[in-house]
């Protein structure tokens, strides 16, 4: 049984309809990519899932119907970086990756998952009393995956997360969310215009197109296949 | 005019001006609270400071100490602030924010209609908080009652800063201020630290009426207009989103108040509330988010 | 369907005369001399209307530019022999010079910052008031009955007008209505034109009307100075509905908070909401009087009854009468599809 599963999720905001009824599931311990142009409906699927958006449809997570407010859907072990990593940019570093942990009860898992990620992150380490709006683009959206992981979630949703930052940086956050899944066993749903990246990261992956799944399937098939890629894909 | 000054009695109005500063302050801080968390100025503070009051009185009345009272007061404030949030501000919650700041209008008529209802309008008078006493320090005599009042103004203070600092739920409520969406994907449950916000500002209030009450002699159910306007004028100059500085300009204000009062003779007491709106206007002239504040647009 | 439209306005506008006209002969006297302060605060909420519903700009000072309006009267009539009715359209053009001034901090604050401005103006009126006595008669106010009888038209209970005797407070609820349909006619005007788009825009985002190339510090004076216009009208028209006598204390900035409230009840945007907001705000005190008349009881019907619209109605009262009446305006717009 998957970790995740969407069916015939719609979702609209006001009189726009922007998903029309999608099919979407998310193994245990797979990353799963989110495909397709501006507007094709990426960052609302992840919006459906978190109940940032009213939607219609089954939305069931480990075998139980997701509940349809965002601070329930964190509780249930969901942990959603928004487009433009949602940082509490006044807060400081430190504040921050409390905040992250804001759904757990187990004062030692947190302080031991602190000094996890202040060592996997060692530039946050570095900043921690700083307010982290003055962190650089790449460093903000490692706080934001730390953020996530103090949180300790079964399933990850991430938002564009190379939108505006350098290959290179872009590139080792991938490596690191990769290991994660690796080592940890962390399910990740990714959305990314960048799609040769995005397929060379994930195991399967859903192309959508005006809020509909054009195209699905294993992430290495889409690579391989040029008409996918050229119709859809841009490359 | 004579030449010396006479420093003892600029002292003594200095430590008074403080002590009606820290009343302010505290009205202030409860405004700053609930203007951070909601974008909305709750023009019915200091009707719902009032009212506590009120019930404090009926406490004393009825055989209690004053802190007793206090402490029953303030408790009960902090639990009825959170109903009145979820009662009445929870169904308004997205709306524009002139809606909600009309709601917090028709709750000051609410307020100041039931105490006048539930209590006769004639004068009470409250029993001290401190001793009526004076104290010498460095030989000159300072109220005892001043000094008191400043010390548990700023303690209240005090204790929410800790709290907003140091506490989970704290910084739960810091962050749903700044930023709700971000808040809510965190799991903080954000219409919840709101009905909080209105809690520790309903038992804030509390402790500004408690605190102003036993020095007035004789209040009736309007005291706290005046200082409702001075708490304004003390969050303007500081900074209506900053709590440190509605604390700061509240106390400035205060000293300020008192210093013109006493030495401009053509001020007097009648005109200080001109004189507080004298500060409001040149503020917005000249700095309008104040001395501490930093003017972020806040968007609901 | 443009025709649908004005055929639609039109007849609301019809209406609308025809239920003034009509109305007095079901009221008593005193019900009459209310309905008369009433329309004073139609006018004025029309004109705060234009400013907050409009241009998105808030005042907590109109009941200050009613007091410009009201004394420009009381003086002009009481020490410069003028008859208090050719004393309207002047005390609304003080008013809206004061206005003027009133909306100049609004070019560089806005929001909260521009509620504070004004609710120190709103607050400082009566202060200032007392202070000026040589001008406005101090505490004691102005009172018309004395200094200038028979220039108060109908002071004496009655007037005659084109030929009829009619009872004085007929009359003033004739002349307040009649000016404020007027007036409400000129708003809508205005709200359909170039100007209102300008004002729709600066409400709606500074930003992108001023990257249009709209003027926002113009538009904002003009929305401040013409409301003042309307607040001035408002309150020349109020002291002849106070029984010709006005002082400091009925400007009180109380009655600044009232005409935002009634704005806001009305419905923010509805022309025909802001008559319903001057009705509950004059009408609901006195109904919430009559319920109970212990102490302090009506002020708690008052504030429940504020705080009821506000959860219950978004759109206001206005927005209630619209819902209403669409039915209505429905079948005006689909038969003038089947007439094309």
């Amino acid at each position: 049984m998957p970790l995740l599963e969407l069916r015939g999720v719609a979702a609209r905001y006001g009189p726009l309809q922007a998903l029309h009824g999608i099919d979407l599931s998310v193994g245990e311990g797979e990353i799963v990519a989110v495909l397709g142009a501006n507007g094709a409906g990426k960052t609302t699927t992840l919006r459906a899932i978190s109940a940032t958006v009213r939607t219609s449809g089954d939305i069931v997570f480990a075998g139980e119907r997701l509940p349809r407010h965002p601070e329930a859907v964190a509780r249930a072990g969901i942990a959603h970086v928004p487009e433009g990593r949602g940082t509490f940019a006044q807060l400081s570093v430190e504040e921050n990756l409390r905040l992250g942990a804001h759904v757990r009860r187990d004062r030692a898992g947190v302080k031991a998952d602190r000094d996890r990620v202040l060592r996997r992150f060692p530039i946050l380490a570095e900043r921690r009393r700083q307010a982290a709006g003055t962190l650089s683009g790449g460093e903000q959206q490692q706080l934001a995956l730390a953020r996530a992981l103090m949180q300790r979630p079964r399933l990850l949703l991430l938002d564009e997360p190379s939108l505006g930052l350098a290959p290179l940086v872009v590139a080792g956050f991938y490596d690191v969310v990769s290991e994660l899944n690796e080592r940890e066993g962390l399910s990740v749903l990714v959305v990314e215009q960048n799609a040769r990246l995005a397929l060379a990261s994930s195991s399967r992956a859903y192309v959508l197109e005006v809020g509909r799944v054009a195209v699905d399937g294993p992430s290495s098939a889409l690579q391989r296949d040029e008409s996918v890629r050229r119709s859809y894909l841009g490359y | 005019m004579p030449l010396a000054v006479d420093w003892a009695g600029v002292a003594q109005q200095i430590v008074a001006g403080l002590s009606s500063g820290g009343t302010y302050a505290t009205l202030a801080v409860a405004l700053v609270l609930i203007y951070r968390a909601t974008g909305v100025i709750n023009f019915a503070q200091g009707e719902l400071a009032m009212f506590s009051t009120f019930v404090a009185w009926t406490l004393t009345q009825h055989g209690l100490s004053y802190w007793s009272a206090f402490a029953v007061t303030v408790a009960a404030s902090f639990a009825g602030g959170i109903a009145l949030e979820r009662a009445v501000i929870r169904p308004v919650e997205g709306r524009p924010v002139l809606t909600i700041a009309i709601v917090t209008i028709g709750l000051f008529f609410v307020a100041n209609g039931a105490a006048f209802w539930i209590w006769s309008p004639e004068v009470k008078s409250m029993p001290n908080a401190f001793s009526t006493r004076p104290i010498r320090v460095a030989g000159v005599a300072f109220s005892i009652s001043d000094l008191g009042i400043i010390g548990v103004s700023l303690l209240a203070v005090l204790l929410l800063w800790l709290f907003f600092r140091f506490t989970k739920v704290g910084l739960a409520m810091r962050a749903a201020a700044l930023n709700p969406e971000s808040s809510r994907l965190t799991g903080i449950r954000v219409t919840w630290t709101i009905a909080l916000g209105w809690g520790l500002a309903a038992a804030l209030g509390a402790v500004a009426g408690l605190m102003a009450a036993p020095p007035l002699g004789s209040f009736d159910q309007n005291f706290m207009q005046p200082i409702l306007l001075y708490a304004f004028a003390g969050a303007v100059l500081g900074g209506i989103d900053s709590a440190l500085g509605a604390v700061i300009g509240s106390l400035a204000l205060g000293v300020f108040l008192n210093l013109i009062g006493t030495y401009v003779s053509w001020i007097g007491t009648d005109l200080r509330q001109a004189a507080a709106l004298a500060v409001i206007l040149v503020v917005l002239l000249v700095k309008p988010t104040g001395l501490l504040g930093s003017g972020a647009v806040r968007r609901v | 369907m443009r025709s649908g439209r004005i055929a639609a306005g039109a007849l609301v506008a019809a209406a609308a005369v025809a239920l003034v006209l009509l109305l007095p002969h079901w009221l008593s006297d005193a019900r009459a001399a209310e309905f008369a302060r009433a329309g004073c605060f139609f006018i004025a909420i029309l004109g705060l209307n234009l400013l907050t519903g409009y241009t998105g700009q808030i005042s907590l000072g109109h009941g200050a530019l009613m007091a410009v309006g009201a004394y420009t009267t009381a003086i002009l009539t009481a020490d410069h022999g003028f008859r208090d009715l050719w004393t309207i359209p002047l005390a609304g053009v003080v008013a809206m010079a004061a206005g003027f001034l009133l909306g100049l901090p609004a070019i560089r604050l806005s929001g909260l910052y521009l509620a504070l401005a004004t609710f120190a103006f709103g607050v400082a009126m009566p202060a200032l008031l007392k202070k000026f006595s040589g001008l406005t008669g101090g505490s004691a106010g102005i009172n018309l009955f004395d200094k200038a009888l028979n220039r108060s038209t109908g002071a004496l209970g009655s007037v005659h007008v084109l030929g009829r005797t009619v009872a004085t407070n007929d009359f003033l609820y004739y002349l307040t209505w009649g000016i404020g349909l007027l007036l409400a006619g000129a708003a809508w005007l205005l709200v359909r034109g170039r100007v209102g788009r300008a004002f729709r825009a600066v409400r709606d985002s500074e930003v992108a009307a001023a990257s249009s190339g709209v003027n926002t510090a113009f538009y904002k004076t003009l929305a401040f100075g013409i409301s003042g216009f309307y607040a001035g009208v408002g309150g020349s028209l109020f002291v002849l509905v106070s029984n010709w006598f006005v002082s400091p204390s009925t400007f009180l900035f109380a009655l600044s908070l009232l005409l935002v409230v009634g704005a806001v009840v009305g419905g923010l945007g509805s022309l025909a909401g802001m008559a319903l907001g001057a009705l509950f705000i004059q009408f609901m005190p006195s109904w919430a009087d009559n319920l109970s008349s212990a102490p302090g009881a009506p002020s708690v019907f008052f504030g429940a009854a504020i705080v009821l619209v506000m959860i219950l109605l978004p759109a206001g009262l206005g927005g209630l009468l619209g819902k209403l009446a669409e039915p209505l305006t429905r079948r005006l717009y689909t038969r003038s599809q089947e007439g094309q």
